[in-house]
């Protein structure tokens, strides 16, 4: 009904859509001056956007295939490459990566260098070779490519525990930005989070789940770059803080040697002081946890299937690579904008010349702030004078990495409309990455095991029916478990990648970069790669053994790729060559024209 | 559908020197990308006695310039693709 003259006009819908965003965030701050309080602000704006996404969701309802799995094949490259921002920029990109670089310090920025680089890999490797495939999911590739449905299973089973591990630390995050905005409790924020998410990928697939992640990335990154922007200018850092923040981060580097970086007398717990330096890199060792960081994260980002299945929607295998730099170029915006975010909170708080500072500040006057006791009564921030001068001493500046985003507009004195920006900013990261995976998740499972596996003659209409009532269950799944609060974001994210690329990296890039890679070599590789991650991480984190160079639990994946790579060369080379068919196929992969490997019905 | 962008069969044959020159720009593009995520990140400290812009030069690359240097790279690598594709009349479009 939309198609059609839709795709033909996105520039314009979306263009109305953004200048109706605006104007909805006009609408509050005049809401604000005319004595709005935060809370119905920050309810309005969680619930306009949402309705917002609901109704593109349902918009975009499909009853055809192609346009459940792969939106039709006929997004373009920018577009894509928008909705693949918003499905790459979590909760935890959105909220806790300025944050994690204000405590982290060089080791972290690890993250910031691997989740970006990573798509040079999936441009160069993966993206246009894969979508001249023609597959609807990771595990279809792996299945034609390799044959058999051993290797499907797999992949299937590498996807599901990699996505599931990664959509319950997102459920999570909507849980806990509707819980604070919306006044209700984690539990019940969890399920209103996940009825979000669903209306928009359940009714039309990949086709709603694209539309509204265009839409919401709008939203994410208005509300990650205004604040920072307005932050800056009101002050006095300069107009675009990102080119000019250098000095601020040499002037942190003083401040900090002035006030030394010790551990607190007594821990609060949950809550942190700064000790990591703002950016000394050692060399050395250092380097290396930064490099093996990086790598993981790189290749994690070249095997998640949620991700690589967004380039299977474009036109052509030429809009698929257009869209990787599109992507990149989205993702770059919020990523080269979190260091200066970090930095400048951190200055903000450290140095006394700004009225904004609250180290060496009295204790009676920091805590009278009212930013300081909005997140003190929620338990995120915590001020104590432990050795007792009367003064704010660094060491005594308690405070939850993940709220440096929420907090900077009140630390700065911005308008609480800011605010509610921020929290429209945040779930629709959340809720867009959310979205990709549980879809990426339920199509595996419909396509690969139930359509491929267990019913090859299973009609259109039950297929689609059945991937929907997987959606719902899988959906229903993260929820309860996010729900028992197991593990912090960021742990279960690095996870993840080490899970995606542990058990899919090589399969993938051998299957498309070496032609003699068989079924046998390909069922070898996921299976000892994966099992051999997956052992390392159960050893490290449960304590039974030390990590060996320094490679934890965030950074499995150093162990489980090499041992999938070895595993499947070694295996591919000692099993015979796979058919002449095969081998046509590879070639015919690597050909960006003519039609695609796989022809659905 | 879309997917009748069907252009005839011989379209498709594989060609030995459109592949050739493809994997040669992709190591290339590698090689770039090897540098400017691990070569600078890992020398950052040695790379902080410089500055630009202002900022130390080893924090610059891995807050900024890397992250700007791989937007470039996957531009570029796509320019670099289209031209060959079209030499060998591989364009779908």
């Amino acid at each position: 009904m939309i198609r059609g003259n839709f795709t033909e006009n996105l520039g314009k819908v979306y263009g109305v859509y953004t200048l109706g965003f605006l104007a909805f965030f006009l609408l509050m701050a005049l809401l604000e001056q005319m004595g709005g309080g935060a809370r119905l602000i920050g309810i309005l704006f969680l619930l306009f956007t949402i309705a917002i996404y609901a109704l593109i969701g349902y918009l975009s309802r499909t009853m055809q295939v192609d346009a459940y799995y792969v939106a039709g094949r006929e997004v373009p490259a920018l577009y894509n490459g928008m909705a693949t921002a918003a499905d790459w920029m979590s909760g935890a990109s959105f909220v806790a990566l300025a944050g994690g670089i204000y405590f982290g310090g060089y080791p972290y920025l690890g993250f910031v260098v691997g989740w970006t680089g990573g798509y040079v890999l999936v441009n160069a490797l993966m993206a246009p070779y894969l979508r001249k495939f023609g597959c609807y999911t990771v595990p279809d590739f792996i299945g034609t490519r390799y044959g058999g449905n051993t290797a499907r299973l797999l992949a299937v089973i590498v996807l599901v525990v990699a996505s599931f591990t990664y959509v319950t630390a997102q459920i999570n995050a909507t849980g806990t930005i509707a819980s604070r905005a919306l006044g209700i409790p984690f539990e019940v924020g969890v399920w209103f989070g996940i009825l979000g998410i669903l209306v928009c990928s359940m009714l039309g697939g990949m086709r709603g789940v694209t539309w509204t992640q265009v839409a919401q990335y709008i939203v994410l990154i208005i509300a990650y770059l205004v604040p920072v922007i307005w932050m800056s200018n009101a002050q006095g850092f300069g107009i675009i803080p990102h080119f000019s923040y250098g000095g601020a981060a040499q002037r942190i580097a003083e401040l900090q040697a002035e006030y030394g970086l010790n551990s607190a007398a007594e821990a609060v717990a949950g809550l942190r002081v700064l000790t990591t330096p703002h950016f000394e890199p050692q060399g050395g060792f250092d380097s290396w946890r930064f490099a093996t960081l990086a790598l993981c994260m790189m290749a994690g980002t070249a095997s998640l299937p949620h991700i690589l299945m967004r380039y299977f929607t474009t036109p052509s295998v030429r809009a698929a690579r257009k869209s990787v730099g599109w992507s990149l170029f989205f993702i770059f915006l919020l990523y080269f904008t979190a260091p200066a975010l970090a930095t400048l909170t951190k200055l903000q708080l450290l140095d006394p010349t700004l009225p904004t500072a609250v180290i060496g500040k009295a204790i009676e006057e920091v805590t009278s702030l009212e930013w300081v006791q909005n997140w003190s009564q929620v338990g995120m921030l915590s001020v104590v004078d432990q050795n007792g001068d009367g003064l704010v001493q660094l060491n005594e500046f308690f405070m939850r990495p993940d709220i440096v985003v929420l907090a900077t507009p009140e630390i700065a004195g911005l308008p609480y409309v800011i605010s509610g920006l921020v929290a429209a900013g945040g779930m629709a990261a959340a809720m867009s990455t959310a979205d990709g995976l549980l879809l990426a998740i339920a199509n595996a499972l419909s396509h690969d095991l139930y359509y491929k596996i267990i019913d090859p003659k299973a009609e259109t209409r039950t297929r689609l029916i059945v991937a929907r009532v997987l959606l719902v269950g899988i959906g229903v799944a993260g929820a309860l478990v996010a729900s028992l609060k197991l593990t912090g974001i960021l742990g279960a994210v690095a996870w993840a990648f080490c899970f995606a690329n542990s058990g899919l990296f090589f399969p993938l890039v051998l299957g498309i970069w070496w032609r003699r890679a068989n079924a046998a070599g390909a069922i070898a590789g996921m299976a000892a790669g994966f099992i051999a991650g997956t052992w390392y991480l159960y050893m490290v984190y449960t304590g039974a053994m030390e990590p060996w160079l320094g490679i934890d639990h965030l950074r499995f994946g150093m162990i489980g790729m090499p041992v999938s790579l070895i595993a499947m060369v070694v295996v591919s080379l000692a099993t015979k060559a796979p058919s002449a068919e095969i081998q046509k196929m590879v070639d015919d992969t690597r050909t960006p024209s003519g039609r695609t490997i796989i022809g659905h019905a | 559908m879309s997917k009748g962008t069907a252009t005839s069969e011989s379209d498709s044959e594989a060609n030995p020197q459109h592949w050739e020159k493809t994997r040669n720009l992709t190591f290339i593009v590698l090689g770039a990308w090897f540098v400017f995520a691990f070569v600078l990140p890992w020398f950052a400290k040695e790379l902080n006695a410089w500055s630009f812009l202002g900022f130390e030069l080893g924090y610059y690359f891995v807050v900024q310039g890397s992250l700007i240097a791989f937007v470039v790279m996957i531009w570029l690598q796509n320019w670099r693709q289209d031209q060959i594709d079209d030499e060998f009349g591989m364009s779908e479009e």
